[in-house]
């Protein structure tokens, strides 16, 4: 994983709540094997309508998502976080996230944010007014900035150090293996394997 | 203070606890199927790493199969480089495999407690949203991220952060024609797409208590749809009469001390939920969707809501973009609805006492011109009991095409999707813009309602049925 300190950049406001995962990345690009090449596939219903936000000239270049509430939900699909990475997102923005999609986000560097639905629609207000405005997120300081607003926000102590290091998950538990081995010669007998029976 | 049953099931899994870090979790059984899992895979070889216990580690092929000509090569060729790539994944690092044509192939999720290696007080995960279904048995199962299914199948274990606990209490009795897809489909409703985020919901009261493990499954697959991390029923005779025998269950010795483990698994009783709802079993009644996410839903004797209606902006503005996408008018009657195409199928719907439950309804019946009902069994077994039970022809003698098995129009994956503007009546879990295919429109349902809305050609109940006359047979 890529390490995450601060970032800014330009943003996308997306004026809808409940953006399931299917409408982020569709079921049919699930069938790729890879973690990349899905920005194609990005909101990939709506963009077939000129007008979708994404679409604008002056939204190209914009790293930064402002999304409605409810963001994520659904499929726990992982492409959904690669197909908004592989577009160019860093940052994603909302004043709730689904739990497996904000899960996810978190594992591959994508900055989710949660920020009170005011702070938000002040955000939205900003960039649409002016689509050139920058927003910084900084996770050091775990603030948002952009023209008039500083807003604070929450981020679990570990999972921000893991992202502030880029850290493996995988290696960080590694190094607990004795405690894994442990744990396994205390599980009961009766607890089913996979194992083919007769 | 005692403890709830997710609460248990999570203190027993706790391999290591420490200051500021979240709590290490060990995996009881990892389910696998082919769209979640191939990067994974990618994953533990470029780091040379191999599947820490392929003996908790289970496999199967559905989200891509076809549901037709599953003797011939796979038509799709994304798709069929995704189950190789799957098979390869399994032969390479030893996991245990049920690939198409397989007796023991299905949905994961129809597949795991079938084989009875889902079991109270376990943890369960899968890269999939709906291994909330597993909850039914009184186990802490949930879906997760391909990042995440990498980390179970490296470690068989998972950091995993915090939960609370939601009790949603059903006392009472269901009234006739009501059933578990109804009840969480009303459950939903009411709490939101979003109402169970960062909780586990337990099911309990004597609605919950009186319900079969198949309904039970049904009620804690759907968990997700209101965003909760899981779903859980406590562990009861239903349950372990369920288990009894099947393939992987404990036997003798092993059977008894499972049993005593298991029945120390519910709630105690000075346990604290941090939230409860409760809900009126004799007050539910068939309950269809309306919009494009399952909390946009009522019952079928309601009309299309005005969006107006909704004091919340962001709900309005929500209802305003489905009704344009569903091409409904507030104020529609429900049962005015017509359909295009009926689903019965799926991890949510596609168990035998499902497919029993839509068979009674059309059977001596047709369905109405101009329909296409499509059965798509949740696994090869549920199949083969279904043909042994003559479901089969009951299907196929009212006008429904009858299936292999698989994921198949829930998500569109296989050929098996709707036409843009097509309007379907679904056993399915998501009604999304687009899910079953690019802008078809979905109404979740019943498998009851499914079955009588085909007869009709329009959203109903099995009661509006009373009044036509039955085919004779």
């Amino acid at each position: 994983m890529e390490k995450f300190t601060t970032h800014t950049g330009r943003a996308v406001p997306l004026r809808r709540s409940n953006v399931d995962t299917d409408q982020i990345i569709p079921a049919h690009w699930l069938k790729k094997v890879t973690r990349s090449g899905f920005e194609g596939g990005l909101f990939e219903a709506w963009r077939k309508d000129e007008s979708f936000i994404l679409n604008r000239p002056e939204r190209q270049g914009a790293t930064v998502l402002v999304a409605g509430p409810e963001f994520g939900t659904g499929s726990s699909r992982e492409h959904a976080v690669w197909a908004l990475q592989n577009y160019g997102f860093h940052a994603v923005i909302s004043s709730r996230f689904a739990d497996i999609f904000r899960g996810n986000s978190l594992k591959n560097g994508l900055l989710t944010v949660v920020l009170p639905q005011e702070t938000v629609e002040r955000l939205w207000a900003l960039t649409e007014s002016d689509p050139s405005v920058e927003i910084t997120v900084d996770l050091e300081a775990r603030e948002v900035r952009a023209e008039g607003i500083t807003a604070s926000f929450e981020l679990d102590d570990n999972v921000r150090w893991r992202l502030l290091n880029g850290l493996d998950d995988i290696s960080i538990t590694l190094r607990n293996e004795a405690d894994i081995a442990a744990f396994e010669a205390t599980r009961p007998a009766f607890k089913p394997r996979t194992l083919p029976v007769a | 203070m005692g403890r709830t049953l997710a609460e248990k099931v999570w203190d027993d899994h706790v391999v290591r606890r420490a200051e500021g870090e979240p709590d290490l979790l060990f995996i009881d059984l990892h389910l696998l199927h082919e769209v979640t899992s191939p990067q994974a895979f990618d994953g533990l070889r470029l780091a040379g790493r191999p599947v820490r216990r392929t003996d908790l580690t289970i496999a199967t092929e559905d989200h891509n199969t076809p549901t037709l000509d599953i003797d011939k090569p796979i038509a799709d060729p994304v798709s069929k480089v995704q189950l190789e790539t799957l098979r390869r994944n399994a032969a390479e690092f030893g996991v245990r495999i049920h690939s198409l044509g397989d007796v023991e192939q299905g949905v994961v999720h129809v597949v795991g407690p079938q084989l009875g290696l889902t079991q109270p007080g376990m943890t369960v995960v899968c890269g999939d949203s709906h291994t909330s279904t597993h909850g039914a048995f009184g186990a802490l199962a949930f879906g997760i991220g391909t990042s995440q299914v990498e980390h179970v199948l490296a470690t068989q274990t998972l950091p995993l952060a915090p939960f609370r606990t939601m009790a949603v209490t059903v006392e009472g009795e269901l009234p006739h024609g009501v059933t578990a897809k109804d009840l969480i489909l009303a459950v939903i409703t009411k709490i939101g797409t979003g109402g169970g985020q960062g909780y586990v919901l337990e099911y309990r009261g004597s609605a919950i208590r009186g319900l079969s493990m198949e309904a039970r499954m049904t009620i804690c697959n759907m968990s997700i749809e209101a965003g909760a991390r899981a779903g859980m029923i406590a562990p009861d005779e239903t349950t372990f009469a369920y288990l009894k025998d099947r393939p992987h269950a404990p036997q003798g010795e092993d059977w008894d001390a499972a049993v005593a483990y298991w029945r120390t698994l519910g709630t105690d009783e000075d346990a604290v939920f941090d939230h409860e709802i409760f809900i009126d079993a004799a007050e539910l009644t068939p309950f269809v969707t309306w919009g494009t996410n399952p909390g946009q839903g009522a019952p079928l004797g309601a009309n299309v809501p005005d969006p107006a209606s909704f004091a919340d902006p962001q709900e309005r503005a929500s209802a305003e973009n489905a009704l344009a996408y569903m091409g409904l008018e507030a104020g529609t009657p429900l049962r005015e609805v017509k359909v295009d195409a009926v689903f019965v199928g799926s991890c949510t719907n596609g168990r035998i006492e499902d497919l029993r439950a839509a068979a009674a309804v059309v059977e001596g019946r047709r369905i109405a011109d101009g329909v296409r009902m499509l059965v798509v069994p949740g696994s090869v077994r549920v199949s083969l009991q279904a043909v042994e039970e003559g479901l089969d022809k009951v299907f196929t003698a009212a006008g429904a095409e009858w299936r292999h098995a698989g994921c198949s129009m829930c998500l569109g994956m296989n050929p098996d999707q709707l036409a843009p503007g097509e309007r379907c009546a679904s056993t399915s879990n998501r009604n999304f813009e687009g899910r079953q295919g690019k802008g078809g429109r979905t109404h979740l349902v019943s498998p009851q309602v499914a079955a009588a809305t085909a007869v009709l050609g329009r959203l109903a109940a099995p009661s509006d049925l009373t009044s036509t006359v039955a085919v004779e047979a």
